[in-house]
């Protein structure tokens, strides 16, 4: 532990941290454009120049590491002007277009030309000028704004581990580019616009939208996939205009997929904005919220409660599920469900359907078994950090699913899922590289559990983790990796069928049989609806999706950006979801919906307020109680030791952009989507 | 100079490396150790564009980066940095000059000049007739006998104006004269002959 001293003060900083980062701790601040803490050290913006003790000249602070007995001087004048030069030379050839630039407000170059430049330049020379560079739908480039700092070439090589981004040229002439302009194919891409320091890369969909100090900042929790991000949403007036990352080291670091980030375009498109009830002739037309109401309520009140049924979505929220599990409860109904893509996973024990080694501790697994899925696309940010252990430590990772690229090497042991009983017995290579290390790590995927041998698949993969001791005190190498946001909060509150309940299956079957009466789809699109010819179909949603086409009534909710809610990602951490905006039109928070529809049925729900429906749900669920923070959970024996089919497995979600009502919506989302079919059409005509 | 014009405009559909070269590669890889087979990068891009008439289309970059387990973009990186690979296709005759202060001041200009004058082009052209073309570099590293005039992989030294369009001349026939001083000298003494160790007899002379 190095101890230096800077501006007088002398602090002890980590073995291995560079003269910046002990500034930091020192209080210093440092400017900078090239270094950035999850990235390599450049060390070419030399921005950072502070005097040592000794030295000839200014040194790169960022690129020296910190050593003992070190005097570091960050406010003398010669620092001072080496900033001034620095910037000055920076400024060369940077246009000064602020006023036109997306980057204007929140430019790291603007700062610190601000705080670190000359007032006047001296440089009365032409700029030089670069072309724009295709980088895809989402990335709008300025090359001409380029500083070269390299923060999107090593961002693309090392962390979204699709090293298709470089630097070509020489001095003068370098510009940074794709191979031959080709997309930048990455789930992660859109990261390297919040890493430019200038205006170089900016949002594409978001070019000369808004301003960032017009927008209203709400933190909150994403929904587009089931690792609850951190996300900052940025609003003006009635529209979101975009989303940025937020710093959560456990999570997502400060890194979003690019579908968190551009989906929500698809929030001002196919919106459901007022009551909808089908006419005798078939045909839906806006209504009054009383009248859907008075319908609901006639038709359930006839109904037996045997043939209610509901199913939830993969992006509700904890309090919607709670009510409309409440209500059904009030109603004598068990069949619920909130598995709609038949997942084979209960809910009665806590540690068989979580990601029980958490996001954070995949740092340390040494050897990784993935099962039925493509992390690369199921949980984009959480493949990130699988790689960075790849990198680190060369750890063993072995595939059973289809082939995938997931930006890291891995052994693919096929798409047989039989090969798990090779590797209980321990006879595979695999199962001795898993009993050798002492982190081991499985991930099942819904690629595995939605099978039919869900059951037996969950149960044999919970052997192998006892048989490779997985799991330990301080260590639970056993995951499941959920797609749908919704879907742990739904099996914490036991929005699963209960005694003599049907499944989302069993649902879908007395449906089409005529024995399922009335359906209350919660914001389900990804079910078969057809099976819901001759039932009641309830839609409560957001937007004109698959079930909203089958409703009979339209109850028109709110998005995930709009309401305050709680959802559980599935490491099976509580987060709270903000409000940004308002729903559109008539539409309404969705837990206040089955409230009002509780009291047309004289089964009037016992709370008024969304804070009272949460007291009641943790007094239900006391796991949601706890906010942000992973609870322990108890590890018992679960699955059963079934017959294996034979089928090939598959990953759950056969591409990345287009998965759910909002991104299916998205303009942006359906480009990247287009985009990539188009590469893969032409690499095949090849 | 975005890619389209740093770039051949028609690029070859296919590229493969020839027998000789795949036993030059395999060479040039050996030289480092396994796992570090990148470093033989610029052996092989220096490889196919031997083989390729002098310049490296984009097939050949994929080829080398697929080769040496690279992506392919660090491989145009190296490519797009260096002067001595062509991403364009170059005349027969492809004529580097130096214009570093010592062959400056030794009469460069006269070269280019020379050129200009016989063949109508500049720096980074390639002229009408196809089979010549001119890039003006930085230093050569042959300053003892500047100023220097580089055709594919030979100098010509102590060039002048004269010389310099003789050698055009020569080679606008496709003759290529003997390369080196183009003024007799031996080693690197002085133009007015040696000065200095006289007393040393003449052992045996370079021969060219």
């Amino acid at each position: 532990m190095p101890k230096l001293t800077v501006d007088g003060i002398e602090v002890e900083v980590e073995d291995g941290a560079t003269v910046l980062q002990a500034c930091e701790e020192a209080g210093a601040e440092i400017p900078r454009f090239c270094f950035h803490e999850r990235l390599s050290i450049a060390g070419n913006c030399r921005m950072c120049l502070v005097d040592m003790e000794r030295a000839p000249k200014p040194i790169a602070s960022c690129a020296m590491p910190a050593g003992d007995g070190m005097v570091i001087d960050t406010k003398s004048e010669r620092v001072k002007k080496a900033r001034e030069g620095v910037m000055e030379f920076l400024l060369v050839n940077h246009p000064l277009d602020c006023p036109i630039c997306d980057q204007g407000g929140e430019c790291d170059l603007q700062d610190q030309a601000m705080g670190y430049g000359h007032d006047a330049s001296r440089y009365s020379e032409n700029k030089r000028a670069v072309s724009e560079k295709h980088m895809g739908p989402l990335i709008k480039t300025v090359m001409t704004r380029c500083i070269h700092c390299t923060r999107c070439v090593r961002f693309s090589t090392e962390v979204a581990g699709t090293p298709n981004l470089g630097a070509i040229g020489r001095g003068e002439n370098v510009e940074i580019t794709t191979y031959l302009e080709q997309n930048l194919a990455s789930e992660l891409s859109a990261n390297v616009i919040d890493l430019c320091p200038v205006g170089a890369l900016t949002s594409r969909p978001y070019a000369f939208v808004a301003r960032p100090w017009e927008l209203n900042k709400v933190e909150s929790i994403d929904v587009m996939d089931a690792m609850g991000s951190n996300i900052r949403i940025d609003a003006r007036g009635s529209q979101v205009m975009r989303v940025l990352p937020r710093l959560n080291e456990d999570i997502n670091e400060e890194w979003i997929s690019d579908k968190t980030r551009y989906a929500i375009d698809g929030l001002r498109r196919q919106r459901l904005d007022t009551p909808y009830l089908r006419g005798k002739d078939g045909r839906l037309r806006p209504v009054s919220w009383d009248r859907a109401f008075a319908a609901i309520a006639t038709k359930m009140k006839k109904t037996k409660s045997a043939e209610l049924a509901a199913i939830a979505g993969d992006q509700i929220d904890a309090e919607a599920m709670f009510a409309l599990k409440s209500l059904f409860d009030k109603l004598g109904s068990s069949n619920i469900d909130c598995r709609q893509d038949g997942a084979k996973l209960t809910a009665k024990l806590r540690a068989s359907y979580l990601f029980n080694t958490t996001i954070a501790g995949i740092d340390e697994a040494d050897a990784i078994l993935i099962v039925g899925s493509n992390p690369r696309i199921e949980a984009a940010v959480m493949n990130a950090r699988i790689r960075r252990n790849f990198l680190n430590n060369r750890t063993p990772i072995a595939l059973i699913g289809p082939e995938a690229d997931l930006t890291y090497p891995v052994t693919h042991l096929g798409a047989d899922i039989s090969v798990l009983k090779q590797l209980v017995s321990g006879k595979h290579k695999f199962a001795k590289i898993l009993k050798k290390a002492k982190r081991p790590m499985i991930i099942l995927g819904m690629g595995a559990l939605r099978r039919a041998d869900g059951q037996s698949i969950l149960g044999i993969a919970r052997e192998i983790a006892d048989k490779t001791d997985m799991v330990t005190d301080s260590w639970n190498g056993f995951n499941v990796l959920h797609t749908a946001a919704a879907r742990v909060a739904g099996l914490d509150m036991g929005f699963v069928p209960g005694k003599g309940g049907k499944d989302v299956a069993g649902i879908l079957k007395a449906a089409a049989k005529g024995e399922m009466k009335l359906v209350w789809l919660l914001g389900a699109d990804e079910i078969d609806t057809s099976a819901f010819a001759n039932s009641f179909v309830i839609y409560q949603g957001h937007h004109g999706d698959a079930g909203a086409a089958a409703a009979d009534v339209i109850l028109p909710g709110a998005a995930y950006t709009e309401k305050d809610g709680l959802y559980v990602n599935f490491e099976g951490r509580v987060q709270m979801g903000r409000r940004a905006t308002f729903p559109p039109g008539e539409a309404k928070e969705d837990w206040a919906i089955i409230r009002a529809v509780s009291e047309h049925l004289n089964k009037t729900l016992p709370f008024d307020s969304a804070a009272a429906l949460r007291d009641e749900l943790i007094t239900a669920v006391p796991s949601f109680a706890v906010l942000d923070e992973v609870l322990p959970s108890k590890w018992a024996k679960f699955g059963r030791i079934g017959k294996l089919s034979d089928e090939p497995v598959t990953s759950s979600l056969s591409q990345f952009h287009m998965t759910c009502a909002i991104s299916r919506s998205s303009e942006t989302m359906a480009a990247c989507h287009q985009s990539i079919q188009a590469a893969s059409s032409s690499l095949a005509a090849e | 100079m975005s890619i389209s014009t740093l770039i051949a405009e028609n690029q070859p559909e296919t590229f493969s490396f020839t027998s000789e070269s795949e036993a030059e590669i395999k060479q040039q890889i050996a030289k480092y150790p396994a796992g570090r087979q990148a470093s033989a990068v610029k052996s092989l891009l220096y490889i196919a564009q031997k083989q390729n008439d002098n310049w490296i289309p984009m097939r050949a970059v994929e080829a080398v980066a697929e080769r040496l387990e690279m992506p392919v973009m660090r491989v145009l990186e190296v490519a797009s940095f260096y002067s001595m690979f062509n991403l364009k296709p170059v005349g027969k005759w492809y004529l580097q000059v130096c214009g570093t202060t010592p062959c400056m001041l030794r009469g460069a200009d006269d070269i280019s000049r020379c050129i200009k004058d016989k063949l109508k082009i500049a720096s980074g052209e390639t002229s009408a007739c196809g089979k010549f073309s001119l890039l003006e570099v930085e230093c050569l590293g042959a300053c003892v006998n500047a100023p220097i005039l580089q055709v594919n992989d030979d100098f010509y030294e102590d060039m002048d104006y004269q010389a310099t369009a003789r050698l055009l001349d020569e080679l606008a026939v496709d003759n290529k004269p003997e390369f080196g001083s183009v003024i007799g000298r031996q080693g690197s003494e002085s133009e007015d002959g040696a000065t200095t160790l006289k007393a040393v007899k003449k052992t045996a002379s370079r021969s060219k």
